[in-house]
């Protein structure tokens, strides 16, 4: 079928939820107190990206200050807290909340064929939680005793002692938890009760999949970093012996509780990413998903192996050597799910026809940048390899391939696939074309130096460095302005498009889960009468039919 | 209304809470007693049929949909697994 | 789930399997939570068996007992009220719901002379007698006085929501036909005393 335009005008039938107030509100009211799951998905947006703004431009201070060695820019305490700012935004407030909270709320519902989820005014709730953390995350850089300088970690000792606002950030951490709780037990129940007519589990798109896993590892996860960063709070507050080495407390406890939620959190951020791929790629290759049931399954694979792996952030920490042997070895156990999904994704193009829409691209440079982070990661789950390498530029390097090039790529593409949906205008494709090879390039540059850097010795978290290392630094900060560059002239498109942009066809990719049945953008409630979902979902049969509809 | 409606009446409830004290006064009795090593298991064990009890009859679980039950065991297999591997570094370190 | 088809046409939907979905998932967190508490306890105790022997000894097994009898007559009461409504008894549930109230305060006033009794003889975070004392009772009564007064706090959040719940019975917003949030108040109710089931036996009776 030919749409490769994907801005044909069409007559839009039906008042949009933007038109519609779930509440007597209008304007602004109707905004904040919307119980409509497209608006909170929105409302999260808006939030999330003027975090990830911020988050970067840190990131690109610091970048700015290891341009060339001496530290002339900074001084050490202040990169402390840059790092540490760098770490707990990006975390907290952009990749863990970010697919699932945006994408999760405006798609979830729709792709199941329903009208709203489950607790629609606890998902308000949660904005407003999510929201709450946020602030105090902020107000506690500007508060005397000045920003948080123990890294996003928090480790023990460090963390009782140090004289920044440290409880205040903890409990920022916890505020947000709680919301990332919230949203988990709305997904799962969404899930369980509120699927329409014939959407068996193994009718559900694969996203709907990934975002289910994805909401459980945030219930059962979630818990045990809230009472841990609780401890901390009541143990810097109180003085109450907990796991403070002075007052016989064991500070690798704390480690352990902290990777038991830190680990799994890996996840929350990363199997949404993967679900956004699994629909994207099916739709460009007009071809259905190779090996459905394996990718469904290997989410739920992945969200609980990964539940078992925490330790291997703590191979030089002193924990035993039999746990350090365990952990590595259910380590290289996640590989396999995660290989499942690589290898179903490629089987899925070959032989299909493919349409090289920028969403389509994007996955793919996803692809080579997860492979690089991935693969790395092996090298770092080894334990002979990773006492050399632990604390350097290379697991810097490492998990910003995985998070940045994995999460933060797929939920860029996750805008450029949805973006017509949402808003019902199409951005440039050429200039979205432009922006994934100068982000690609850009990202290279920026993170690959620190793999050679990492094995040359390069510890993480340092605002100086030896001037060996001083060409590596440069090509690395000189990428970071191509990235931060290309980031802006992304956000630039999408606001174009939004005001000046063409109308979108309710379909403009082909894609056949049920979000492309509805129009663009969709009508409050989505659906004027439920559907009864008889194709499988990716049979891309359906076209044919959605056609004449 | 709840799908499967599965009344419980006072009676049960009753016996439940009188059961419920018994085993209070057994492990009370108990603990005054030296067992040795066997102390504390006993003691956890008293609390698991306590809760046990507590969780079939006064919280419903077993009229209850079915999934809750698979959510249970999920979440207590979930405990399960971070004591045993945390205690792969305590008991080895 | 014969009401699966019906829920999903209607604006205006009523879940009751979903709502105590949604409420056993929350109380799944409160599990985990408490469940990390319960990993340091166990990880403490191990590391320093001795100490905790001596440090439990300075609790009052009676009071102990005491909470958990009152602890387990408020959950059949809040048992017996859910009943009384479903066979329509609204006064009995009522009065049921309000016992279990008056037995909340009632621990709560215990735990009160309990730890005021403690902070007499000095034993508190920081205090100079507790400090002195070694790791292992530092760590005991940090752990006691954080785990006890965690599930203090749920108590209280647990009695201000059946307070609520009293309210809604009394202007008809739970009715005999529309009762699963005075359900779902009674499966918080019944967790807080599922926890203090293992608190007890792990403080009170190690002596």
């Amino acid at each position: 079928m030919d749409n490769s335009s994907g801005v044909l005008p069409v007559e839009q039938v039906k008042k949009s939820f933007y038109q519609e107030s779930t509440n007597k509100y209008t304007g602004i009211g109707a905004w904040l107190l919307t119980k409509d799951h497209k608006r909170i998905g929105l409302m999260y947006m808006y939030a999330i990206i003027s975090f990830f703004v911020v988050g970067a431009i840190i990131g690109l201070l610091m970048r700015l200050e290891l341009l060339s060695p001496g530290g002339k820019l900074f001084s050490a305490q202040t990169y402390n807290s840059l790092f540490t700012l760098h770490g707990v935004i990006m975390i907290f407030l952009f990749i863990i909340p970010g697919i699932p909270a945006i994408f999760g709320n405006f798609f979830l519902p729709i792709q199941i064929g329903a009208r709203d989820v489950a607790f629609p005014r606890l998902n308000l709730l949660s904005w407003y939680v999510y929201i709450t953390g946020a602030i105090l995350a902020l107000t506690s850089l500007f508060l005397p005793g000045g920003p948080i300088d123990t890294g996003w970690t928090f480790y023990i000792p460090y963390s009782v002692r140090s004289g920044t606002n440290v409880s205040l950030a903890l409990f920022a951490a916890f505020v947000l938890g709680f919301s990332s709780i919230l949203t988990g037990i709305n997904f799962v129940t969404t899930v369980h009760r509120l699927r329409g007519k014939g959407m068996t589990f193994f009718k559900m798109p694969l996203f709907v999949w990934a975002t289910y896993a994805t909401a459980w590892i945030q219930i059962i996860a979630t818990p045990v970093i809230a009472i841990t960063i609780l401890l901390v709070i009541i143990e810097r507050a109180f003085g109450v012996g907990i796991f403070d080495p002075a007052l016989g407390g064991d500070p690798i406890l704390f480690q352990h509780l902290f990777w038991i939620y830190s680990h799994p959190a890996v996840y929350i951020m990363i199997l949404p990413a993967m679900g956004v791929v699994s629909e994207i790629i099916p739709t460009f290759s007009r071809r259905t998903i190779f090996g459905y049931k394996q990718i469904a399954y290997s989410s739920l694979a992945i969200a609980f192996i990964g539940y078992l792996v925490w330790g291997h952030h703590m191979f030089s920490s002193g924990q035993s050597d039999l746990s350090n042997m365990i952990f590595s070895l259910l380590t290289f156990l996640v590989a396999l799910p995660s290989g499942v999904k690589i290898f179903n994704w490629v089987a899925t193009m070959y032989k299909g026809s493919i349409d090289p829409q920028p969403p389509f691209l994007w996955v793919m440079s996803f692809i080579v940048l997860f492979s690089i982070g991935g693969l790395t990661g092996l090298v770092l789950g080894s334990l002979a390899t990773d006492i050399h390498l632990t604390d350097t530029y290379f697991v810097v390097a490492h998990f910003h391939y995985v998070m940045f090039g994995g999460t933060g790529t797929i939920f860029i593409a996750a805008m450029h696939y949805w973006f017509p949906k949402m808003f019902g205008k199409m951005y440039n494709i050429k200039c979205a074309n432009v922006a994934v090879v100068l982000y690609f390039i850009g990202f290279n540059m920026l993170y690959f130096p620190k793999f050679i850097m990492g094995y040359m010795g390069m510890p993480r978290r340092y605002y100086n460095y030896l001037p060996m290392y001083t060409p590596y630094q440069r090509i690395s900060t000189y990428g970071s302005w191509i990235l931060v560059g290309t980031i802006f002239f992304i956000i630039g498109y999408f606001v174009y498009a939004y005001y000046r942009g063409k109308k979108a066809t309710s379909n403009p990719w082909g894609g056949v889960t049920l979000e492309w049945h509805i129009q663009s953008p969709p009508i409050m409630e989505n659906f004027e009468t439920l559907p009864v979902i008889t194709h499988d979902p990716y049979d891309f049969s359906q076209l044919k039919e959605m056609k004449n509809e | 209304m709840s799908g499967n409606k599965h009344h419980i009446g006072y009676g049960t409830y009753v016996i439940v809470w009188i059961a419920l004290l018994a085993f209070t006064a057994i492990t009370v009795t108990i603990a005054g007693v030296s067992l040795g090593r066997y102390t504390l298991f006993i003691a956890l064990l008293i609390a698991a049929i306590k809760s046990a009890l507590v969780i079939n009859i006064f919280m419903h679980i077993k009229f209850d949909e079915p999934i809750f039950k698979i959510f249970l065991a999920l979440s207590g297999t979930t405990i399960l697994i971070i004591f045993v591997l945390t205690f792969v570094d305590i008991l080895y370190r | 789930m014969s009401d699966h088809e019906n829920v999903l046409d209607h604006k205006v939907h009523r879940d009751d399997v979903g709502a105590k979905m949604g409420m056993w998932l929350f109380l799944f967190t409160e599990v985990l939570l408490f469940g990390g508490m319960f990993l340091i306890y166990a990880v403490y105790r191990y590391q320093y068996p001795e100490q905790f022997h001596i440090a439990a000894m300075e609790l009052n097994t009676n009071i102990g007992t005491l909470n958990t009898i009152i602890l387990l007559t408020s959950s059949l009461t809040v048992a017996l009220s859910i009943a009384a409504l479903q066979k329509g008894n609204k006064l009995l549930s009522m009065i049921m719901l309000g016992t279990t109230i008056v037995l909340a305060v009632l621990f709560l006033v215990n735990k009160f002379f309990e730890w005021s009794t403690k902070f007499a003889h000095g034993i508190y975070p920081g205090s100079s007698i507790l400090t002195s004392k070694p790791n292992g009772q530092i760590l005991f009564f940090g752990l006691y006085y954080v785990m006890t007064g965690l599930h203090a706090i749920h108590v209280i959040i647990g009695m201000v929501i059946l307070a609520f719940m009293l309210n809604f019975i009394k202007r008809n917003k739970v009715t005999t036909d529309n009762y699963v949030k005075l359900e779902n108040s009674g499966l918080y109710w019944h967790l807080v005393d599922l926890i203090w089931i293992f608190l007890f036996p792990l403080f009170y009776l190690i002596q």
